[in-house]
């Protein structure tokens, strides 16, 4: 009477296993073979059929990805305009996340819905009247422009996940340091600011990632200072497939590191954002 | 002193941020409206609505971007459900399979279009595949304008492959947060694993289900990228007739036009959604 029970359980676990495996493989492959594309000499991407892994690795199709026109300053400012990214939506997001987490206040979830609703927009696409504004503040084609976008991009973000950050570190902890003595600003910068840390940490590398793969209003914004997506994009259909796949490949590889150093905080970013 | 600074300290804090909002997102939303019905002597006109909707792109752009959302999105829906149902099914290695199934979140539209490229494309792998298995003799041409369900179908393919990840981390999220208890209630008294996830799972998931709807679907208004890399010009979407208007025939207004009609598309959409799913915009934490 058990026998079956238990082997239609076990064969039932063994078909999840076998889903789980099937998609990992259906998210996986296609890295890799964008990866062994990239990595194996030009001739090799023009050949017919194509084996699965390439006869020879080589370092060929990447560097002429990078030795060719512009791609070089268009990854230095794709790196610049993360950074100013990453820096504007700290700046501007964490205090108002750290309002929502310490006080309680009239207007408070007014305002949490408020920046719940701006996720609701195509945000990007508003690059398209702001293009027309920064022309006018002699701000167009630079990239503290693509960066501005990108930081409305991502405050929300930023407001909501520092708020759960900082609801996370003990409020006793703070109120201690103010009754020894610290003031106000003393106490977030001493004792909230090192614990809430890794999670700010975390939520700047997202921010980082985000800029770096955005590509519709960075294509709008820019002319000459392009990022590196805006670049690839524009040139893409009349370059050759080595150049092509390079860039893809070269787009991919950072932002797979940066999501491997936060892929413990990613559900819980998402989580919280969520609650 | 002090304590009027304290009761005024949390708006402080929070001035930057309404400051930055107010000037980067919902001015500029004005700016579309003004820019898509004004003409240059401040009259208001609908010169500029109507070449949009006069242009010959225009309803295969429209066409194209609805039902690419149509077929996308569901399938985005299910699938991730199905990668969260088996995270949460607690099977030994779950952490490495969620961490696999992340990944995509890292990787920007442009890039997921090139990734399919080497796979579609004339002498791809799809092609070397087919002809490995003696089905085929000389590559089959997939990406061409002849072939408008294959560019389709290329489309669709990056985009669940890409975008299914956000979806599920919303999800996986949404179902951590439901007590054990719950679940094992609905066990004792003989749920099998179908009714716990019919009956219990998925009435609970509601409202993260429809956070992943909302922000999936307004992604999916802007898809561009993708679609470029696969498909150059030849499938048109909204959003980059957007960009074609505004980069190549230098008129901003027409694009500001698109701009517009992607907005109130979202506005819509999410209206509906709200509507349909009957949530209050305050239990809604998108």
């Amino acid at each position: 009477m058990r026998q079956p029970g238990s082997l239609r359980r076990r064969s039932g676990r063994l078909l999840l296993y076998g889903l789980a495996l099937i998609l990992s493989a259906w998210v996986l492959f296609p890295l890799f073979l964008i990866a062994f594309t990239a990595l194996s000499p030009r001739p090799a991407v023009y050949a017919w059929p194509k084996t699965l892994v390439p006869d020879t690795f080589s370092l060929d199709t990447l560097v002429f990805f990078l030795n060719s026109h512009g791609v070089l300053s268009a990854t230095l400012n794709s790196i610049g305009v993360a950074l100013i990214t990453l820096v504007l939506s700290l700046v501007i997001g964490a205090p108002a996340g750290y309002a929502l987490a310490r006080f309680v206040f009239p207007g408070r979830e007014t305002f949490k819905v408020l920046i719940l609703t701006t996720r609701a927009f195509p945000i990007v696409i508003l690059s398209i009247p702001l293009a027309v504004t920064f022309i006018q503040w002699n701000l167009y084609d630079t990239l503290i422009a693509v960066a501005l976008v990108h930081t409305a991009l991502a405050l929300p973000f930023a407001i909501l996940v520092t708020g759960s950050i900082f609801v996370s570190v003990p409020k006793e902890l703070e109120e201690a340091a103010l009754t020894l003595g610290c003031n106000r600003l003393q106490a977030f910068v001493r004792v909230a600011l090192p614990l809430a840390l890794p999670g700010l940490a975390a939520a700047a590398i997202f921010t980082f990632v985000l800029s770096w793969n955005e590509v519709f209003a960075a294509t709008i914004l820019t002319l000459r200072n392009r990022t590196l997506p805006a670049h690839v994009l524009t040139v893409l259909n009349e370059s050759p497939l080595p150049f092509r796949f390079a860039g893809g490949f070269f787009m991919i590889a950072p932002a797979l590191v940066f999501i491997f150093v936060i892929r413990r905080y990613l559900l819980n970013l998402w989580g919280r954002v969520v609650k | 002193m002090n304590r009027r600074l304290g009761r005024l300290g949390p708006y402080l804090l929070l001035l930057p941020s309404i400051l930055f909002l107010v000037v980067f997102f919902a001015w500029p939303m004005a700016e579309a409206l003004v820019l898509a019905v004004q003409s240059p002597e401040g009259v208001f006109t609908l010169e500029y609505v109507q070449r949009m909707a006069g242009d010959v792109a225009f309803r295969d752009a429209l066409r194209n971007t609805l039902v690419l959302i149509l077929v996308i999105v569901p399938l985005q829906v299910v699938l991730a459900l199905g990668m969260a149902l088996l995270v949460q099914a607690g099977l030994r290695g779950s952490g490495l399979f969620l961490y696999a199934w992340t990944i995509p979140l890292g990787i920007s539209d442009l890039a997921a279009g090139i990734v399919w490229l080497t796979i579609f494309t004339e002498r791809g792998y799809l092609n070397s595949f087919l002809h490995n298995l003696g089905l085929i003799q000389k590559p089959i041409l997939l990406l061409s304008y002849e072939n408008p369900q294959g560019l389709f179908a290329a489309v669709v393919v990056a985009e669940v492959w890409r975008a299914t990840a956000i979806v599920m981390v919303i999800l996986v999220a949404g179902l951590q947060l439901i007590p054990r208890e719950y679940l094992e209630a609905a066990e004792v008294f003989g749920a099998g694993l179908w009714q716990r996830v019919r009956y219990v799972m998925l009435p609970l998931l509601r409202p993260s289900l429809q956070v992943a709807l909302i922000l999936r679907t307004i992604l999916a208004f802007q898809v561009f990228a993708v679609v470029v890399a696969l498909a150059g010009r030849t499938l048109p979407v909204l959003a980059g007739e957007a960009y074609y208007w505004y980069g190549t025939y230098r008129n901003t207004n027409v694009a500001a036009a698109y701009a517009v009609l992607i907005l109130l598309l979202s506005i819509l959409n999410t209206g509906l959604y709200l509507r349909a799913l009957r949530t209050r915009a305050e239990e809604l934490a998108l």
